[in-house]
């Protein structure tokens, strides 16, 4: 019986990881095959990214062969694939560097502004949703829906510019862009690639503390971005939650109104607000091309960027495939989380 | 929570103490966009920020001087002998100097060297292959002739200084034979290791290259030559000139090199930078496709010569920037034409028109890269044409994309930039005056045969001027093949570039030469 039990459980596992690793090879192989075809109908010449536009007939007939263009896409194609399943993302044009060893450099800037940037959004945007929902119509209601509207609405650029006119050239409370203070730079040794942490690891808290104060600001911008997202969306839970029969009855029955509110309300909101937080966080990994360009912070959405415009093919479907695994990691693990906390969804 | 704000307040009052900080005494710190980087191999080099890596970190045979570029001097070759035919180029190279790796520099370096572009055949190899290289006769055309002695032989008897000015280039660096090939995998010299590494002798040596994000030289103290003042050139890529400006004005960085007018007038008013300008070789300029049935027509393209507002342009946005110049010399090369005949003229333009039997005028479309000031440019010229009733549409798209397409012979109007490769008037007589070939298949295609401009007669005038030994008499014929092109040509040349840079006030030396590859570190000093 017990056996039997077991027996069931574990060719239902099996099965569902099964249909998990399908539909992710289905969905990285679309992926693929998307970007590529992407890359190669847009009207940019690749060779003229690694030959420059004054070569001679030879040299740029050369490099196209060089580079297998002279296939057929589909040949190419496979080609690719074909190295991708043994782990050869190939080299990328731009920094004449393999591309896994290129993203293992930018990503890790990405994904430590991202980090900080949610953490500010979180502690900050579910709380000022709360208030908002909770004190609906009040002065404090309007004011964090302005500060949305602005999160929304405000060119990051623009903010951005303006934040360090303030913050650094005026009142000089925080450095400039970058990622550390050029004084600072190749000092610690890239462990993680995190200046954060490898600064801690290292044991340098000099540099520790001139890495926060250059994150502080290009973090905080992003971190107001996901916060008006945050916000919003908390005060919408939360209103609808608050209208429900069992907030009346905590109340009807006495629970104190702080328990009924962050207890109660937004303990039953925890579940969409997890995918939303993952959501936000998930596009946060993408890079912020913008932010990253008026912080000279050197990230994924830079390099991206870069690549695409200079048809750097592999560049371009590495950093893809990073980013899909990415969202396919966030998917998961929001899903993952909505198990354990949601009794129902445990099936 | 208490702890949380001491924390808060903590972090803002020690990044406030750090924002104080200025640049080491003995770095220079340079703002610059240097994310066209894709190597570091001089064989391979054609980018503005590469060929000025190499250009601070490798030596060449032999450098002109960016004050007066005809003043050619032995750089490691301590000095030439050309023979009488015109045909062996002979050079003694100096004694006694080292690479960076502590390796002597000898004969076999510079024979390395040169065969190594050849054989490698990338973008740049052109510059010598011109003059009759080959990977098969490489051995014979370039050879060692004792330890301190290298013989080169070219095909055609051409004007020395021609051949010498191309050894000025980036491609003419010299490269550290011995530990190339300790990195060589599969006969390719070295090359998948040196395009990001090191193996030259210049003022300056390769600390670390991250890609798109900084560029750090130390000083070589090994340097045969005048050692370099400061220890260490910092180059932090920043693509934003805003955030230079900034950065700038707070004394992050000593140099912001890639500024917008605005950023220029706005730190004219600080006493504690200073502009510095520098007229460069890049000449911008239209080119009408012979393709197009309109643009085909002679008093088609006179009547376009006619409506660009040339002194408009340089009189507010590419003010300081640009200089109005219509020949495709640029001026500081020998032969440049100086002469301005075409000005903003509607009247007559519509006269030329009409004579076309284009009164009514017709619709051309333009493509134009979205990146300043060619978008600006654009707009202004598109609204001098209208008032000829030509109707302009302009095409927006990225640098490569646009080249792509002018390169496949798909434009109307292309508006673009053409640097010279290296300081000889050839190089701009090439591209501009000479199209050997005008079929779609042609091996040759310079900026003639892109415009589809078939010109026989043309071209034998450049071959002539190429091969005159006399620098009077080929200065004479530039100057009359340049006068003919400015007239007929479907060239539209309009200014040539001023390069812009801002240095904090203590910062002084720093060279900026006539070409983007004669920007040099090594005179820099902070006071």
């Amino acid at each position: 019986m017990v056996r039997e039990f077991l027996n069931r459980r574990f060719l239902a596992a099996a099965s569902q990881t099964l249909r998990l690793l399908l539909m992710v090879s289905i969905t990285f192989f679309g992926l693929l095959l998307i970007t590529f075809l992407i890359g190669r109908i847009v009207p940019i010449d690749p060779v003229l990214a690694v030959v420059g536009d004054k070569a001679s007939a030879e040299t740029y007939e050369a490099a196209r062969i060089a580079m297998g263009l002279h296939l057929p896409l589909w040949q190419q194609f496979f080609i690719y694939l074909g190295k991708v399943l043994q782990g050869d993302l190939g080299v990328s044009i731009l920094t004449s560097r393999p591309v896994l060893e290129d993203i293992f450099r930018v990503f890790p800037a990405t994904f430590e502004l991202a980090i900080t940037a949610t953490v500010i959004g979180v502690l900050l945007g579910i709380p000022l949703g709360v208030f908002s929902a909770v004190h609906r119509g009040s002065i404090i209601d309007h004011v964090a829906r302005v500060i949305g509207l602005l999160g929304y609405s405000l060119p990051i650029f623009w903010l951005g510019l303006i934040g360090l006119m303030v913050f650094y050239a005026q009142l000089d409370w925080l450095p400039g862009p970058g990622r550390i203070d050029v004084f600072y730079e190749d000092i610690v040794d890239p462990v993680t690639g995190m200046m954060l942490i490898d600064a801690v690891l290292a044991g340098e808290w000099e540099i520790f503390w001139n890495a926060v104060s250059h994150i502080i600001l290009p973090a905080s911008l992003l971190g107001y971005f996901s916060l008006a997202y945050i916000s919003r969306m908390t005060r919408s839970f939360m209103l609808e939650q608050l209208r429900q029969e069992y907030i009346l009855t905590a109340r009807v029955k006495g629970v104190p109104e702080y328990k009924v509110v962050w207890g109660h309300a937004l303990g039953n909101c925890a579940i969409p607000l997890i995918t939303v937080i993952a959501l936000s966080f998930g596009s946060l990994l993408e890079g912020s091309v913008l932010t990253e360009t008026v912080f000279a912070w050197p990230g994924l959405g830079l390099y991206l960027t870069n690549s695409l415009l200079n048809a750097d093919m592999n560049s371009v479907l590495g950093s893809t495939i990073v980013v899909g695994t990415i969202f396919l990691a966030v998917n998961l693990f929001s899903d993952f989380l909505y198990k354990v906390m949601d009794p129902r969804a445990r099936g | 929570m208490k702890r949380l704000l001491i924390l808060a307040c903590l972090v803002v009052f020690g990044a406030g103490q750090m924002a104080h900080a200025a640049t080491p005494k003995d770095y220079l710190v340079m703002g610059f966009a240097i994310d066209d980087i894709i190597t570091l191999d001089p064989a391979e080099i054609f980018e503005f920020s590469g060929a000025e890596y190499a250009a601070n970190t490798y030596d060449r045979l032999i450098n002109y001087d960016v004050d007066n570029v005809s003043d050619i001097y032995g750089g490691i070759a301590e000095s030439w002998d050309i023979s009488e035919d015109g045909l062996t180029y002979t050079f003694n190279i100096r004694k006694g100097m080292t690479f960076a790796s502590g390796n002597p520099i000898s004969a076999d370096d510079v024979v390395f060297s040169l065969q190594r572009v050849v054989a490698l055949n990338k973008g740049p190899a052109f510059i010598l292959t011109q003059f009759g290289f080959t990977p098969e006769n490489m051995a014979e055309s370039i050879k060692k002739v004792d330890d301190y002695t290298v013989q080169v032989m070219i095909d055609q008897p051409y004007a020395p200084t021609f051949f010498l000015y191309c050894l000025t280039s980036t491609a003419g660096s010299i490269i550290d034979k011995k530990l190339a090939l300790s990195h060589e995998k599969d006969g390719d010299y070295g090359h998948a290791w040196l395009r990001t590494g090191y193996a030259g002798s210049g003022p300056y040596t390769l600390k670390k290259w991250k890609p798109s994000e900084s560029l750090t030289l130390d000083r070589n103290d090994g340097y045969w030559g005048e050692k370099a003042k400061l220890k260490r050139v910092m180059i932090r890529h920043i693509s934003e000139p805003a955030t230079q400006r900034l950065l700038l004005e707070k004394g992050d960085i000593d140099i912001a090199r890639n500024l917008e007018r605005d950023d220029i007038e706005g730190l004219e008013a600080n006493p504690e930078v200073k502009i510095v300008t520098r007229p460069k070789g890049g000449i911008y300029y239209l080119g009408l496709s012979q393709k197009n049935d309109y643009l085909k027509i002679p008093e088609v393209r006179q009547a376009l010569k006619y409506l660009v507002d040339y002194k408009g342009m340089t009189d507010t946005f590419l003010k300081g920037r640009m200089t109005v110049h219509q020949a495709f010399l640029p001026n500081g090369f020998l032969g440049a034409l100086t002469e301005t005949p075409f000005s903003l003229n509607v009247e007559k333009a519509k006269e030329l028109l009409k004579q076309a039997g284009l009164e009514n005028g017709f619709t051309v479309t333009m493509d134009t890269r979205n990146a300043e000031p060619v978008p600006s440019m654009a707009l202004a010229i598109q609204a001098t044409f209208a008032q000829a009733g030509i109707k302009l549409e302009i095409i927006p798209g990225d640098g490569k994309q646009t080249l792509t397409k002018y390169r496949a012979r798909n434009h109307d109007i292309y508006i673009g930039k053409w640097g010279p490769d290296y300081m000889d008037p050839h190089t701009n007589a090439d591209t501009f005056a000479r199209n050997p070939d005008n079929s779609d298949d042609a091996k040759f295609k310079p900026l003639a045969w892109r415009n589809a401009w078939d010109i026989p007669e043309m071209t034998k005038m450049a071959d002539a001027a190429v091969l005159e030994k006399d620098t009077k008499k080929r200065a004479d014929m530039y100057l009359e093949l340049q006068r003919e092109h400015q007239q007929v040509s479907p060239f539209v040349i309009m200014f040539q570039d001023i390069e812009v840079i801002a240095e904090r006030k203590n910062v002084d030396g720093f060279i900026l030469g006539p070409s983007f590859d004669s920007n040099f570190y090594q005179y820099t000093v902070k006071n």
